[in-house]
């Protein structure tokens, strides 16, 4: 049995302390927004909060982050609905194409503006999730955007 | 049993609230999603797969309108990023006259189009064509709605049609001062039918088309809702993941399934002709127990070959006769007399689509009926794929696409599909295949390997008196089982017959050569390594003459489209400032699935070999612009996308096996490395439209081939650049 904390909800999972966080969330409770992209910490894809940090659930192992407080990007807006600076500047940049790697871009740049309020472009380098769809360019303009909105 | 619809996992469905919809074309219930404390519209739902029945409130196949005004606007090509979600309502919309704020989008059914006459027409987002062979007949579509809504509105009025105006989502009678909306009138409209279709609108007449709209789907992209195809779940389901023989042609030979033996959670092992798959109840389950099986293959005879042959083959391959794509004048007779001949022989390797999401689908195979839940970029020939495979009739079969985690052609074939079906018909029950990033990368259909030898002479004011140019490149037909017609296809020569440069003595040929890797469509398809090759040679041969590359490609062509990209480029690239040294600047320009496309790529070049590039400015004319921000965005898309294969991409090859299999050996741009990406759209009008998904990709290789030479006196002639030391190459 694990227990996962994931946006304020606990979850009693029947499963193998070896199971990455990415299939628990995905198969075993139902959270799809969490995207699989490569399986070995590459891609970003999979990236969810674990006690705020940006982590690579697809190489984490439940049984490390029982207990934690995970949030996925199900869980990043508010109770009420109210985007994320962050999903709001996605928004209005207009940044996703395809999506499919959006999930994991929103929670690292979140992650990213919570360690470092008003990041360098240097600093947004920092962030490795691979977008085949090369939206590069306004994930950039959005975290600028979030940042300024935030502060 | 009825039609399964995907249901949500457990913590949505607490959240939601669920509400019954509509009943499905089976009798079943189809599910929808209510969002207590909806902080911001949907216009495209997080569920984008179609409804396959005939809706009481349609107005046409294509248009849906509610007594509150809702207008839903039926979307007949797949969403994959390349924004024909937004793009097609907005054409329908522009012939309706209807507020852009009350629009909904739906996606078209792909099996209402087979048992309905082809009445979404095509349905295959494949070449560009999204827009650009659909906007004529989705205008109609608008504009006879809004005909039939008029002659609606007149009925009620005892008026004639020709006396109302239709007006931002309402009918207008000026002379009495009267006003239908949509809503008051749709019901009637849908019983009309007009004795003459309305004409559709010429360009000066859009409102509608041509304004940045915010695209549609964002809201369900930026909070973790969109269901791509690997979100399916249907109840019952099980889950598989697949590992294909290493070596592409080869079969099973054998299975020791005792690894798996008591493990958790395993349903089956599967074995395919040339696959295993393992069925579990949890994909992380199935992908161990794959891990666990010891697997004995024949690999056939694909497994003699390596990267170096295969180079050595293409190049061969260009000394064979060559069918000819295009001949102007006699270029071998003018390159006989000449007294000085450029020649050149440029390569590049297969190349993977490595899209985000790894190729998966969801199959539901019943005795009368086969439900496939999936991203695809081919609902149609999909739906034949899975009628085929099944043994069911195609009106029996229902696609239902989910948004697409990338094609970039790699969705045209669906190979995930078929294994699926395979796997339902061994077990029985409704499964999920979901292919790992190794499978992904291993059961790709690649770009195809080519190779190009160049011949050319230059007359006394300098321009290209002959130019002759053999291809050698894989031929895609034959990787999909279909015929070569006359021995060369037109991809493999695109990017080069179709040239607009004035050259007296013209020649282009080409020899397709397939390995044991089967190849496919690759964003920007022949461009990709057509126009790598060709307009590096042209810059070649301006150095050769001495004349600047941008003038010399000026002086070439007369079409106005051309003109107008190259001058566009020349403006906002500032071609005439000199840079620093160590940094150079190269143009190249084309002609890529129907547009007009160019880019000047700034690069840094030090002495230890390492190059970045930082800047690359692009210009384009597809003729007609529908939405500019979404143009935008794929221009900038398709520079990351060429720009990873310049510096990265190959798919290199031991014993027959493919080497790159994840993101760790398949590099890719990441954010430190995108450069600055300016985009100009200089639309010139007419009667074409052109695509936009794929020429982005076509010129950047070769701008950034020909600013590394302007940096370096290096050319380069081979990709990917992490494969070419600068220093080691001769200076030209």
């Amino acid at each position: 049995m694990v227990t996962l904390k994931v946006n304020g909800k606990t979850h009693a999972l029947d499963i193998e302390g070896e199971m990455p966080l990415l299939w628990a969330l995905r198969d075993e409770i139902g959270l799809t927004g969490t995207k699989f992209g490569c399986g070995i910490a590459q891609c970003g894809a999979c990236t969810v909060h674990v006690d705020g940090v940006a982590t690579r659930s697809c190489s984490v192992p439940v049984a490390s982050v029982a207990g934690k407080n995970i949030t996925t990007i199900e869980g990043l807006a508010s109770a009420d609905g109210k985007l994320h600076p962050v999903q709001a500047a996605w928004v209005a940049e207009d940044v996703p194409q395809c999506g499919y790697c959006q999930s994991g871009q929103i929670m690292a740049a979140a992650a990213l503006l919570r360690e470092k309020p008003n990041p360098t472009d240097a600093d947004i380098n920092g962030i490795t999730n691979i977008c085949r769809c090369g939206t590069y360019i306004r994930i950039r303009r959005a975290i600028h955007r979030a940042a300024t909105t935030k502060a | 049993m009825g039609h399964l619809e995907p249901v949500s996992g457990e913590d949505s469905l607490s959240r939601r609230k669920f509400i019954v919809t509509g009943i499905s074309a089976a009798g079943g219930l189809a599910l929808g999603f209510a969002f207590p404390g909806l902080a911001f519209a949907r216009p495209l739902s997080s569920a984008p797969w179609s409804n396959d029945a005939v809706a009481t409130n349609e107005i046409n196949a294509w248009i849906l309108i509610d007594p509150d005004e809702t207008i839903t606007i039926r979307i007949p090509h797949a969403e994959m990023g390349q924004g024909a979600g937004t793009a097609n309502p907005m054409i329908v919309a522009e012939e309706l006259e209807c507020d852009w704020a009350k629009i909904k989008g739906e996606f078209a059914s792909p099996n209402r189009n087979v048992r309905e006459n082809n009445v979404y027409k095509d349905q295959n987002t494949v070449g560009s064509r999204g827009v650009a062979t659909s906007w004529q007949y989705l205008q109609q579509a608008g504009a006879s709605a809004r005909g039939r809504l008029i002659q609606a509105a007149a009925n009620r009025w005892n008026v004639a049609a020709t006396e109302c105006v239709a007006e931002n989502g309402a009918v207008l009678h000026k002379a009495s001062n009267r006003r239908l909306t949509y809503g008051q009138v749709a019901a009637d409209a849908s019983k009309i039918k007009l004795d003459k279709e309305p004409a559709i609108k010429s360009p000066d007449q859009f409102k509608l088309i041509g304004k940045p709209m915010p695209r549609l789907d964002t809201p369900v992209k930026v909070n973790g809702e969109a269901k791509f195809g690997i979100d399916s779940k249907v109840p019952g389901m099980v889950y598989a993941a697949i590992e294909s023989c290493p070596v592409v042609g080869g079969t099973l030979a054998s299975v020791d399934e005792s690894g798996v033996a008591g493990k958790r959670g395993i349903v089956k092992v599967v074995k395919l002709k040339d696959a295993v798959a393992v069925v579990a109840d949890n994909t992380w389950r199935a992908m161990e127990g794959l891990n666990a099986l010891k697997i004995t293959w024949n690999y056939g005879p694909g497994a003699n070959s390596d990267s170096a042959q295969m180079k050595q083959l293409y190049r061969d391959t260009l000394n064979e006769p060559m069918v000819q794509a295009r001949k102007d004048g006699d270029a071998a007779g003018v390159l006989a007399q000449a007294s000085r001949v450029v020649e050149a022989v440029y390569e590049v390797p297969h190349l993977a689509h490595a899209p985000m999401e790894p190729l998966n689908a969801t199959v539901h195979l019943q005795a009368d009926r086969l439900d496939v839940w999936m991203g695809t970029q081919s609902a149609l020939s999909t739906l034949q794929q899975g009628a085929e495979a099944s043994g069911l009739k195609p009106e029996q079969v229902y696609i239902h696409n989910a948004y697409l985690g990338g094609g970039f052609g790699r969705r045209s074939k669906n190979d995930e599909m078929v294994q699926a079906i395979a796997i339902a018909k061994d077990i029985g029950k409704p499964v999920k295949l979901t292919w790992s990033r190794e499978q992904d990368m291993r059961g790709d259909r690649y770009r195809p390997q080519a190779a190009a030898k160049f011949r050319a002479a230059l007359g006394p004011d300098g321009m290209p008196l002959a130019v002759e140019t053999k291809l050698a490149v894989g031929s895609i037909n034959r990787s999909l089982g279909r015929p070569v017609d006359n021995g060369l296809e037109g991809q493999a020569v695109d990017g080069i017959a179709n040239s607009p440069y004035k050259i007296p003595n013209f020649y282009v040929g080409g020899a397709m050569k397939n390995t044991h890797l089967l190849v496919n469509f690759w964003r920007s398809v022949g461009g990709s390594q057509n126009c790598f090759f060709y307009e590096s040679f042209i810059d070649e041969l301006a150095h050769a003459a001495g004349k600047d590359p941008l003038e010399f490609r000026r002086a070439m062509v007369d079409r106005v489209d051309f003109v107008g990209v190259i001058e566009k480029l020349n403006e906002k690239s500032n071609w005439k400032t000199k840079l620093p040294k160590g940094q150079g600047r190269g143009i190249a320009v084309a002609e890529n699935h129907g547009s007009v496309v160019g880019t000047v790529a700034e690069v840094t070049v030090n002495d230890r070999d390492q190059i970045r590039v930082d800047r690359l400015v692009v210009a384009v004319d597809c003729y007609h612009v529908v939405n500019p921000k979404i143009i935008e965005a794929q221009m900038e898309s398709g520079a990351i996308y060429g720009l990873s294969a310049v510096l990265y991409g190959e798919m290199s090859v031991k014993a027959g096996q493919v080497q790159e299999l994840n993101f760790d050996t398949y590099r890719v741009v990441r954010q430190a490395e995108a450069p600055k990406i300016e985009v100009y759209l200089v639309p010139s009008g007419g009667a074409k439209w052109g695509g936009i998904g794929e020429c982005g990709t076509a010129t950047i290789a070769p701008a950034i081939a020909n600013a590394i030479f302007a940096a370096s006196g290096k050319r380069v002639r081979e990709l990917p650049l992490k494969n070419v030391k600068l220093s080691q190459l001769a200076s030209i």
